[in-house]
């Protein structure tokens, strides 16, 4: 009879008879995930908060992108339970002595704040969008169904007057203000999830939370570029000819989020490499294993990988003069996946090692799926993962168009 | 339209109708069922280890797994045996084949990935057997991170799980640095050894002491003074496992060697 973890999980030299990687790829994809969702947050508010104004096309892109990754988020969580089904009991009886109690709190409090931000932005659309509609006659089912749509977001507000619209500015102000550091919150919480576990050598470390949250920046601005890129180029791919010269991608906000994007590689590269030099310098009881797993076992996931492909390249593609649109879509996808390695190299290189101290366990990414534990926790789980958010994209930009004509004249 | 005092009106009818309502529950208080029961704050289970008298035979495993119906076949165990071999050249080796379900019948020591290391007798300069369980801790790492409170320490020092509230989500199974748990792989739920709790709140010896051909094996209370093992405890030189976790293991070994990991 197969246990949890047996499957994946190859075990080498003295591991306890119950040690199996127990945490898989849906715990490697949780901070990934939190992490584009806090970073494209922080990315929107350096505009609505700070006035960047090169940045206005992205904001309102990273906001609604923001959003649509939410659940995206949470997926990962609710595919590794073994009780999908109990997921609420979280809610129901939480034991504040958890770190992963408060997360249904922390994470609904953080929706409520994108969601509501997100409708001021769009106020004023969503009141012109509901009496034009309403105006009209000879309406589709699908105009019928939009139009109850729009009646339903405006919320009983129709008032679009020009000291209204002031008004909602500063909410708009005050959202991001308060967003930032509950977006800072929720993925540093994440990171203290793995930090407070002392069983584990390579996760216990105070550093954790920064150095997630650090790098949670880093993934969120590069995924906002890169997904900003892609798909202003697919709107002018599908326009209409005469549209397609005012479909363009805004170069100097390009530039601008890189120029964020370094400084943030900056702060978590620095943090990486202190709390690797601070074990190596202390070397603790663990440091031997742990020495082990960071230069034999994961040498090529963590130095050449992460290090080298995800931090170093893109970190020199950025500083060189003259950022192009192709160098940054190359820079940013380079990020990306320096994050999803380091994520994999804490999640599952934290596992490598077994407690005893003398034994490790490979883990094997399930690809084909023959049940649905290897589907939920294989590569058919990462691909709905990864999908979702662009799905939900999509359906909210049918409602809430994140590009619109008229704005791009500008 | 509804005016004020209609609102207000009705709105203090519905809260004092909940309220009455609600009253109408009893709320059961642990405290106060313990209040009634002092027997069990007079007691503080803990568990002894002789690992000179330990021989390997890995009948302790079997009654466990019989007895809290872990299935056999399963590479999982509430309990199993170590063994430990110190060659006369310097080298160290550990393995617990099957969780010693089976007790140790060959020479060769596992080594994982289907690779086995045999030592013949001369080479040997120090070998044993170190039986583990759960340690029931005093400041247990898997109480304070289950994010349900569905694993819990009853007040005689016991840590229990509640298979109907777990949501699997193995934070617990993480945070023990003992690697006394695992997913049950029937009820995928969080398991672990509870010390044969049913048992021994019955007066009666857990399923491996009661196993135990030779005496390794002993549980007891260790808030009584002239309880055996306690005792034993008291006035022997003894040991317990990771104590630099801070978690206050309450499983203590007789004859622990540093090698033991």
């Amino acid at each position: 009879m197969m246990v949890h973890g047996e499957i994946w999980t190859i075990k080498e030299l003295f591991v306890y008879p119950n040690e199996y990687v127990y945490w898989s790829v849906q715990i490697v994809l949780y901070p990934f995930m939190t992490g584009l969702v806090a970073g494209a947050f922080v990315l929107s508010s350096l505009y609505h908060l700070f006035g960047i104004k090169q940045l206005k096309d992205m904001a309102r892109f990273s906001l609604v992108f923001s959003f649509a990754l939410l659940p995206a988020a949470a997926l990962p969580l609710q595919f590794h339970l073994m009780h999908p089904l109990r997921g609420l009991n979280v809610m129901m009886t939480p034991h504040f002595t958890s770190a992963i109690a408060a997360f249904g709190i922390v994470f609904a409090t953080y929706a409520a704040i994108v969601a509501a931000e997100i409708w001021f932005v769009y106020r004023k659309f969503i009141v012109e969008s509901a009496l034009a509609l309403k105006k009209k006659t000879g309406k589709s089912l699908y105009e019928q169904a939009l139009q109850l749509v729009y009646s339903v977001l405006t919320l009983g507000s129709y008032d679009v007057s020009e000291q209204a619209l002031h008004k909602d500015e500063k909410a708009i102000t005050v959202l991001a203000g308060i967003g930032i550091p509950v977006a800072c919150f929720l993925h540093g919480y994440v990171g203290f999830i793995f930090g407070s576990v002392k069983a584990k050598a390579l996760w216990s470390t105070p550093l954790m939370p920064v150095i997630f949250l650090a790098s949670a920046i880093v993934s969120g601005i590069a995924l906002c570029i890169l997904v900003y890129i892609i798909a202003t180029n697919l709107r002018k791919f599908f326009a209409a000819d005469s549209a397609k010269k005012w479909i363009k991608v805004d170069l100097v906000a390009v530039q601008t989020a890189s120029k964020a994007l370094v400084y943030a590689m900056v702060v978590a590269l620095t943090l990486e490499l202190l709390d690797m030099v601070f074990r190596g310098y202390t070397a603790v009881k663990s440091w031997d294993i742990l020495r082990e797993v960071l230069f034999v076992m994961d040498f090529t996931k963590i130095f050449i990988l992460q290090f080298g492909i995800g931090n170093l390249i893109p970190f020199i593609l950025l500083l060189l003069p003259r950022m192009t649109i192709r160098r940054a879509v190359l820079t940013t996808s380079l990020v990306l996946f320096g994050v999803a390695m380091m994520r994999w190299n804490v999640i599952i290189g934290g596992q490598i090692n077994s407690n005893s101290f003398a034994g490790f366990m490979h883990y094997n990414l399930p690809i084909i799926p023959h049940d649905i534990e290897t589907f939920k926790e294989g590569l058919g789980g990462v691909l709905v993962v990864f999908t979702t958010p662009f799905i939900l994209f999509y359906a909210m930009n049918k409602i809430l168009p994140v590009f619109t004509l008229e704005e791009s004249h500008e | 339209m509804i005016n004020r005092r209609d609102f207000l009106k009705s709105t203090g009818k519905g809260i004092a109708g909940a309220t009455l309502t609600l009253a109408a529950y009893d709320f059961i208080n642990p405290g106060e069922i313990f209040a009634k029961r002092p027997d069990i704050r007079q007691t503080r289970w803990a568990f002894l280890v002789d690992i000179h008298k330990c021989v390997g035979c890995g009948f302790c495993v079997k009654a466990c797994k019989n007895e809290n119906e872990i299935p056999y076949d399963a590479n999982v165990s509430r309990t199993w045996v170590e063994r430990y071999v110190i060659t006369k050249d310097g080298r160290h080796f550990a393995d617990t084949p099957k969780a010693a379900r089976d007790g140790f019948i060959t020479s060769k020591i596992d080594l994982g990935m289907g690779r086995f290391q045999d030592i013949k007798g001369g080479e040997i300069e120090k070998a044993f057997f170190v039986p583990k369980l759960c340690n029931q801790c005093e400041d247990p790492a898997c109480v304070q991170v289950c994010p349900v409170g569905a694993t819990y320490q009853t007040p005689d020092g016991v840590v229990l799980v509640d298979g109907t509230w777990c949501i699997g989500c193995g934070y617990c199974i993480n945070a023990c640095p003992y690697g006394a748990r695992f997913f049950h792989p029937v009820t995928k739920t969080a398991e672990k050894c509870n010390f044969c709790y049913h048992r021994i709140s019955k007066g009666l010896k857990t399923a491996c002491v009661q196993a135990c051909p030779f005496g390794a094996r002993q549980i007891g209370n260790l808030k009584d003074p002239n309880d055996p093992m306690t005792k034993q405890i008291k006035t022997k030189m003894v040991g317990v496992l990771k104590s630099e976790y801070g978690t206050k293991p309450h499983v203590f070994y007789l004859g622990l060697d540093q090698e033991v990991i």
